[in-house]
């Protein structure tokens, strides 16, 4: 609609309403702001004409948090119109913290042009940086903070996801007494008194669960509050508690510190059963700094070399140039097998196979020769032995003090965690708590349940928690917990307050909203300020008024400053000499013998339940197996077979058979997921499932598997464990059917022998660093690429820019950071489990997973996969209306409008890297989600075809602002969403006209080739082939075992 | 005249294309009076019932189809297209039987034809209209299918010529216009017929205006005469060239198992013997319960079986071709399709497509089996099924499959495909039976040329005209009669 025709239409409702307003003002009491005195006076047809004029605010009327769904810009006209009209009623409170309304015009913003603003997101409680893209005060797109030590730019998939929950519908909306709504100051009322009784007793009853924390100025309050409440006990649990790791430190040196890695610094790295690039503390920033040691480019052909003793394939595993699949509970023994070959005297090792002997061996060989530039990491489920004796190890290899690096706990509360919570199940239970006060955490799902000393019983924190007088829940959803305390808080999400937080160096960063909450919530500050009479705070003065006396003089200055940069300059930990205990081997128990065993881990896109709502997190296939929207039970093939489990019933459909697990006691029915390269008698589950009250799309899906944890065991269940062969099959949802790149699972050698059926396409190009520096051509052998004048045609001349990818195959580990982050940059829309099955995950770019080498202990590549825009697209010729172009820049382009929808393009990609929208897959009509998509990109209907555009329009935005300032594009102006979120740097995109740009560079590599060049599609897109730095000693024992997987 | 038919027996041993007894006069009548009898046979009403559920179930589908979108269907990515496709060629290969028999048989003077091609004509009709609902109904977005015809319109856009799809739809158009306009051109002097023969106003109104004026003038025939050779002669290509345009949908696609040289002669054999099963399927039982064995006798199932051997065997040399280039070819994408059609997770298909269109067919050999009704019909439904199977093993298992491996993806029909398969079959039948109730399904003037009477004997037509004939000064007998 013009502007015109908008004042025509709003002129005769103003006149016809005016007597309305005179009448609704007087009486207005509900609400605190209006757009226009149109919407005071609440006719039904201001409120047609509003909804047709910005269908994003079409917020159901009974919803109170939905009033603010705008965002920012829309909270700014709220403000400039309640002021102006202010007036008109004396019921407006303004809040106290400085607004400026777009009145005069904030220097730099620009209508149209996303703002980006500098803040941190908390995992485990630990800071990682980012910048936030900010269309009009709506936060769309999450980037990696540069300047921040824990991202450098790179992000991971939570993070990436995190604005979607910022966005969820299914988020708790308003505080609840048993269910019903309250507002805060109801809340208020009655959580005095319950404070007040407890003042008498010095807090006594009192309890603070949070989860894990590094915020200094949340951790200050909790002071004031034992100041206050002597009595009182504040408790910490999640359940990635990471106790392990922060015992296993304190065990060999006696006290809690931070343990920093540089793997910049290392040569060899050797992980026991560590997933250090994808779990835990500073991921983002250790997967950048191990493959920054091992991209072979510029001429370079040196290499890090990573040892991977695992009980699950995970990514870490995948990259290894060594892994020996071995139990969990074997772990402590290779790494007491290691240390005795070192020197370190950690016990005796259990029984070990000859190949984890040999391995063992080739291990500590390669560690001492590497002098000092060597890292032994231990993984965060691994009890605290392990992680002693690494710790031991590292110590003796003279790794301490450089490549490990100790400092003070960046934690505020750095106990053990499952002794913390299972201390406050037993408090409860012996009915010593009157309040109870959980902040974000969900102990009735994931607690773990503690033996009563008296009755010998299991007792659940459910059951447990019951016995409490008042309970508070605060929490971003009405979840599990929530349903069970009397009050529940909507807590603020971590682009809606103010907050702070150490990364995982200690760095603080503050936390800066980018909206106002949209959905009535509090922040913990906000609620622990009640706890000490100062119910009024905003975490805003809260936070200042901590900085304050942190920062000293020329606050304001270092305030601002530290907003913008994302941290506060200089406040990474120092480092600290430490020393080994001497007796630190004496609390080292027997060595677990290896039995059956089941392992929980934190499943690798749900984390541990927290994103079980997060439908780009739920459909995002989990690494190495691709299986979305479930968890399932890992086992290895042999022990399938032994137990007449006959693998997953490939390819018609992932439908698992069903294996009944039993731990203790407890039973629980799981599919089973046949994986190559699981240790035997060894099964995984994923923490994360089998919620009951996750939201519309997290709740009822897969299993839960906190139910199977006993009180004894947080990761690795030992004893009493069985399988057993369930009953019935499960349809998984796997986006790509498994082969090994060497077996299409055709068994016969008709026509050309079955290991040659995919090896001959030459898509996944490997060789070993020796092999490379011998001839770094030799990847390529037996591949063919046709000639650029094999044609008679002649060939396009692209003039201006040309614009080009490299992904280094040998950097991507898999890890989906960009595949969610193309869905937030591209409105790519979740299709739901049923349609995964059918085929029709929407995802522009996939990770596609290849095996190599048998089932015991296959090599494992990546191989990120999206439109290659190819200069001769097959795809092209074959549109019958058009609606698939080249443009004069080269890439392949997309027009939605014109497509019919014949699907004859996708047919005809042989990279089948176009989706197509059989249904609505779209969500049109959440009114929060429609601030989530990003502007610039088209929301697609039913029926038309899409596909990877190269984000097309970061490359138009790019190319305004250079032709505005009259020059061409620099290298590096344009980056894909794929490659800002990729940790490891490994997508490089530009213009390969330009000669001194990175991908031209990259492209002259002698690893670079493109996937199946020999069609002579001509690619935009290459790959460079994937190196291991394999030690002659063990070469030829990755890949052995039956050839062909299950 | 009885004694000239058996005399000619003894020349041509083959069965009549026409049984004995039959003068201008009983022709006619048994012909017609399958149109203009009163009220329905409980047979038809039956059958007709249960056919228009059918299509019922067709009108059905479609509206949830448009509804919703084709996510109803099973296709998925890699699996753009399945049933949807498939029927789609499978429906225009069964009207191609239509348009041999009518233009190219016409064309070569097999006068046996006469009494099949109007049936088959019909068939090619219905078959093309059901066949256009799939390609017009797979799009993501129907409503805008338009775009695919060259129409000048502000945006300045036109489709993409290079595309087979837009190949496509001129040649089904085209094939569907003459198609249609052939077989009502034929309809026109049998309408004239009915109109003077109706016994009321309401059929002889309607009948009337179908006919369009047509009174058996000399002019009108040399004229029809005329035009119907050379809508013959028009059609005659369009055998060729429709299958072969569709066939081009696969070959020029990249696909392995698509991109074949041999695609064109391979589908034009296929859709011939595909229409000939299904002429066969249609008329044993017609012609049965109808009781017009007179007019579809022995000597059509016959040849008709022997054009099935023929172009089973062709589509047979296709399937030992494709193996041959895959390992001729040494090209791994084309060897690991093969592998995979035959020992992949769809092989049972590949097998059952063998013995469909190459194992059974090969009873026709067999004189005994070819004069067996029932061995005749069990082996059209096989060749039926074989040649919808054969386009599944085409599109399905090459798309399934394809370059790139970590995309592989098997495909697995809804119950949405099935009821927009079932249902075209309905569709289609419904209005077979009303083309059989309402329409003269055998051409009756066409029928008359295979007389003795019609066969013009020069001297007596002189003595006819010149009034000095044994019968006097006699008038010709009228056509109508």
């Amino acid at each position: 609609m013009s502007n015109r025709d908008k004042n025509n239409e709003i002129s005769p409702i103003r006149e016809q309403i005016s007597q309305q307003i005179k009448n609704n003002v007087s009486g207005k009491k509900g609400r605190e702001f209006w757009r226009s005195l149109e919407e005071l006076s609440d006719t039904e047809k201001f409120r047609d004409y509003l909804h047709r004029e910005f269908p994003a605010l079409n917020a159901p009327e009974t919803d109170p948090g939905m009033l603010d769904a705008g965002g920012r810009r829309n909270f700014l006209k709220l403000m400039s119109a309640s002021l102006a009209f202010a007036g008109l009623t004396a019921c407006t409170r303004q809040p106290d913290e400085l607004i400026v309304p777009y009145v005069s015009t904030p220097d730099g913003i620009v209508p149209g042009k996303p703002q980006f603003y500098a803040t941190s997101i908390l995992q485990g409680g630990v800071a990682s940086g980012l910048l936030v893209e900010s269309h009009q005060g709506r936060p769309t797109k999450i980037e990696g903070n540069p300047e921040h030590p824990g991202s450098l730019g790179g992000t991971d998939l939570f993070s990436q996801a995190s604005v979607l929950q910022l966005y969820d519908p299914d988020r708790s909306q308003a505080v609840l007494y048993l269910g019903d709504p309250r507002t805060w100051g109801d809340f208020l009322g009655e959580f005095r008194s319950a404070v007040d009784g407890q003042r008498t007793r010095q807090g006594s009853g009192l309890r603070i669960l949070t989860e894990n924390t590094t915020s200094p100025s949340l951790a200050d309050q909790l002071k004031q509050i034992q100041a206050e409440f002597p009595q009182a006990k504040w408790h910490t649990y999640e359940p990635d508690s990471r106790d392990g790791a922060r015992m296993g430190v304190q065990m060999a040196y006696g006290e809690p510190l931070n343990v920093v890695y540089q793997f910049d610094k290392a040569d060899v790295v050797f992980s026991l059963d560590a997933n250090f690039m994808a779990e835990g503390p500073g991921s983002v920033r250790y997967a950048r700094d191990f493959i920054g040691k091992r991209k072979l480019t510029g001429g370079s052909s040196e290499m890090n070399r990573l040892y991977c003793a695992e009980s699950t394939l995970t990514v870490t595993g995948a990259k290894a140039d060594h892994r020996l699949p071995l139990k969990a509970g074997q772990i402590e023994s290779l790494a007491r097998e290691v240390a005795g070959q070192l020197g370190v005297s950690a016990g005796a090792p259990g029984t070990l196979s000859a190949e984890a002997k040999k391995f063992a061996a080739a291990v500590a060989k390669d560690l001492k020769a590497a002098g000092g530039k060597s890292i032994v990491i231990a993984g965060e489920h691994q009890p605290e032995s392990v992680h002693a004796i690494a710790h031991a190890i590292n110590s003796a290899l003279g790794n301490a003090g450089s490549t490990v690096v100790y400092t003070d706990p960046i934690e505020s509360n750095p106990v053990n965690q499952w002794a913390s919570i299972s201390e406050l199940i037993a408090d409860m239970n012996a009915e010593r708590v009157d309040l109870l006060l959980i902040i974000g955490a969900n102990p009735v799902y994931n607690a773990p349940p503690v033996k009563d000393a008296r009755s010998g019983r299991e007792v659940t924190f459910l059951d447990a928690m019951k016995k409490v007088a008042t309970r508070v829940h605060m929490g971003l959803y009405n979840d599990e917990t929530a349903a069970q305390c009397q009050w529940h808080i909507p807590q603020t999400h971590y682009l809606e307050a103010w907050d702070d937080a150490r990364a995982y160096d200690g760095t603080v960063s503050i936390i800066q909203p980018l909206i106002m909450p949209l959905y009535n919530g509090k922040s913990a500050h906000e609620l622990l300020a009640a706890v000490v009479n100062q119910a009024g705070k905003t975490s805003y003065d809260i936070l200042r008024d901590y900085w304050k006396t942190q920062m000293g003089a020329e606050f304001d200055q270092k305030w601002k400053q530290s907003l913008h940069d994302g941290l506060v300059a200089g406040t990474a930990l120092p480092a600290r000499p430490v020393q080994l205990k001497a007796d630190w081997a004496a609390s080292l128990g027997p060595v677990r013998q290896g039995r059956s065993e089941i392992v929980f881990r934190i499943d690798p896109t749900v984390h541990d339940g927290r994103f079980a709502n997060n439908s780009w997190l739920q459909e995002t296939p989990k690494p190495i197996n691709k299986i979305t929207w479930d968890n399932f039970a890992i086992i290895s093939p042999k022990t399938a077979a032994d137990m007449g489990l006959a693998g997953n019933e490939e390819p018609y459909h992932a439908t698992a058979k069903m294996i009944r697990l039993i731990n203790a006691g407890k039973t629980l029915s799981m599919p089973a997921w046949v994986q190559p390269g699981q240790p035997d008698d060894t099964v995984t589950v994923y923490l994360g499932y089998g919620r009951d009250r996750a939201g519309s799309v997290g709740s009822k899906l897969g299993f839960n598997t906190y139910s199977l944890r006993t009180a004894g065991t947080p990761w690795i269940a030992t004893d009493n464990v069985k399988f057993e062969v369930g009953e019935g099959t499960y349809v998984l949802a796997s986006t790509q059917e498994h082969f090994n790149i060497d077996a299409s699972g055709i068994d016969t050698d008709a026509f050309i022998p079955a290991e040659n059926d995919l090896t001959a396409r030459h898509i996944v190009r490997t060789a070993s660093l020796e092999e490379y520096r011998k001839d770094p051509k030799s990847v390529h052998h037996g591949a063919h690429t046709p000639g650029k004048e094999m044609t008679i045609y002649p060939g396009w001349d692209y003039t201006g820019y040309a614009w080009g990818m490299t992904i280094d195959m040998n950097a991507c580990f898999g890890c989906n950071a960009c595949v969610v982050a193309c869905q937030s940059e591209n409105n790519i829309a979740v299709v739901g489990k049923e349609m995964v099955i059918r085929g029709r995950i929407m995802h522009w770019l996939r990770i596609d997973t290849y095996f190599k080498g048998g089932t015991v202990n296959p090599e494992v590549y990546f191989q990120p996969m999206m439109c290659q825009h190819c200069e001769n697209a097959p795809c092209e010729v074959v549109c019958p209306v058009n609606a698939t172009v080249h443009d004069a820049e080269g890439l392949n382009v997309q027009v939605y409008n014109r497509c019919v929808g014949t699907r004859y393009c996708s047919n005809n990609c042989p990279y089948k890297v176009r989706r197509f929208n059989y249904l609505i897959y779209g969500d049109w009509d959440s009114p929060s989600l429609k601030n989530l998509r990003n502007p610039e990109v088209t929301v697609r209907t039913r029926g038309v075809m899409e596909k990877c555009t190269f984000c097309v329009q970061r490359i138009m935005s790019a190319k305004i602002e250079a032709e505005k300032q009259d020059r061409k594009v620099q290298d590096g102006e344009v980056m894909t969403a794929c490659q800002t979120a990729c940790p490891t740097d490994a997508i490089i995109f530009g213009d390969i006209n330009d000669p001194k740009s990175r991908v031209v560079e990259l492209k002259k590599e002698p690893r670079n080739y493109e996937v199946l060049a020999d069609l002579n599609t001509r690619p935009r897109s290459s790959y460079l082939a994937s190196i291991r730095n394999t030690n002659a000693e063990l070469a030829g024992k990755n890949g052995q075992g039956n050839n062909h997987q299950g | 005249m009885a004694a000239e038919i058996q005399k000619q027996e003894h020349v041509d041993t083959r069965p009549p294309v026409m049984g004995p007894g039959h003068n201008f006069d009983s022709l006619t009548q048994k012909i017609i009076d399958i149109v203009l009898m009163r009220g329905f046979k409980k047979g038809w009403i039956f059958g007709f019932a249960i056919v228009f559920l059918g299509a019922l179930m067709l009108f059905n589908t479609i509206a949830y189809l448009v509804l919703k979108g084709v996510g109803i269907w099973g296709n998925n990515i890699p699996v753009g297209w399945a049933f949807d496709i498939i029927n789609f060629v499978w429906w225009i290969g069964i009207g191609h039987a239509g348009t041999l028999i009518s233009a190219i048989l016409l064309l070569l003077r097999q006068s046996w034809r006469n009494s099949i091609n109007r049936f088959a004509e019909a068939m090619t009709l219905f078959a093309v209209a059901c066949a256009g609902l799939f390609p017009a109904l797979h799009t993501g977005r129907p409503w805008v299918d338009y775009w695919l015809f060259p129409y000048p319109n502000t945006m300045g856009m036109w489709p993409n010529f290079r595309s087979p799809l837009m190949w496509d739809v001129f040649a089904v158009s085209t094939y569907a216009t003459v198609s249609l306009l052939f077989w009502f051109m034929g309809l026109i002097p049998d309408f004239a017929t009915l109109r003077d023969k109706a016994k009321n106003k309401v059929q002889r109104t309607i009948y009337g205006m179908l006919a369009m004026g047509w009174r058996g003038d000399a002019r009108h025939w040399h004229r029809y005469e005329s035009a119907y050779l050379l809508l013959a002669g028009l059609s005659t290509p369009l055998v060729l060239s429709v299958h072969t345009i569709v066939s081009f949908d696969f070959a020029v696609g990249i696909m392995p198992g698509w991109h074949a040289t041999i695609f064109p002669p391979y589908f034009v054999a296929g859709a011939i013997y595909a229409g000939f099963a299904m002429v066969l399927t249609l008329a044993i039982p017609v012609r049965k319960f109808y009781n017009i064995e007179d007019f579809i006798t022995m000597r059509h199932i016959r040849n008709m079986c022997k054009v099935m051997l023929a172009t089973g065997l062709i589509v047979g040399y296709g399937y030992v071709m494709e193996l041959f280039m895959a390992w001729y070819s040494g090209n791994t994408y084309e060897m690991f399709m093969m592998k995979n059609r035959i020992f992949g997770p769809y092989g049972f298909m590949y097998w059952l497509l063998i013995l469909c269109n190459v194992a059974v067919p090969q009873l026709l050999w067999v004189k005994k089996f070819r004069d067996n009704l029932l061995v005749v019909f069990i082996v059209s439904m096989f060749i039926n099924v074989g040649m919808w199977l054969e386009r599944f093993v085409i599109i399905v298992m090459s798309l399934n499959r394809d370059f790139s491996p970590a995309s592989w993806r098997m495909y697995y029909p809804t119950i949405f495909d099935f009821t927009m398969f079932f249902g075209t079959i309905g569709f289609f039948l419904t209005c077979m039976f009303l083309f059989i109730r309402f329409v003269p399904m055998i051409p009756i003037f066409e029928m008359k040329t295979l007389l003795p009477e019609s066969k013009v004997d020069e001297k007596k037509v002189e003595e006819l005209v010149s009034g000095k004939g044994p019968l006097g000064a006699t008038p010709l007998p009228q056509f109508g009669d």
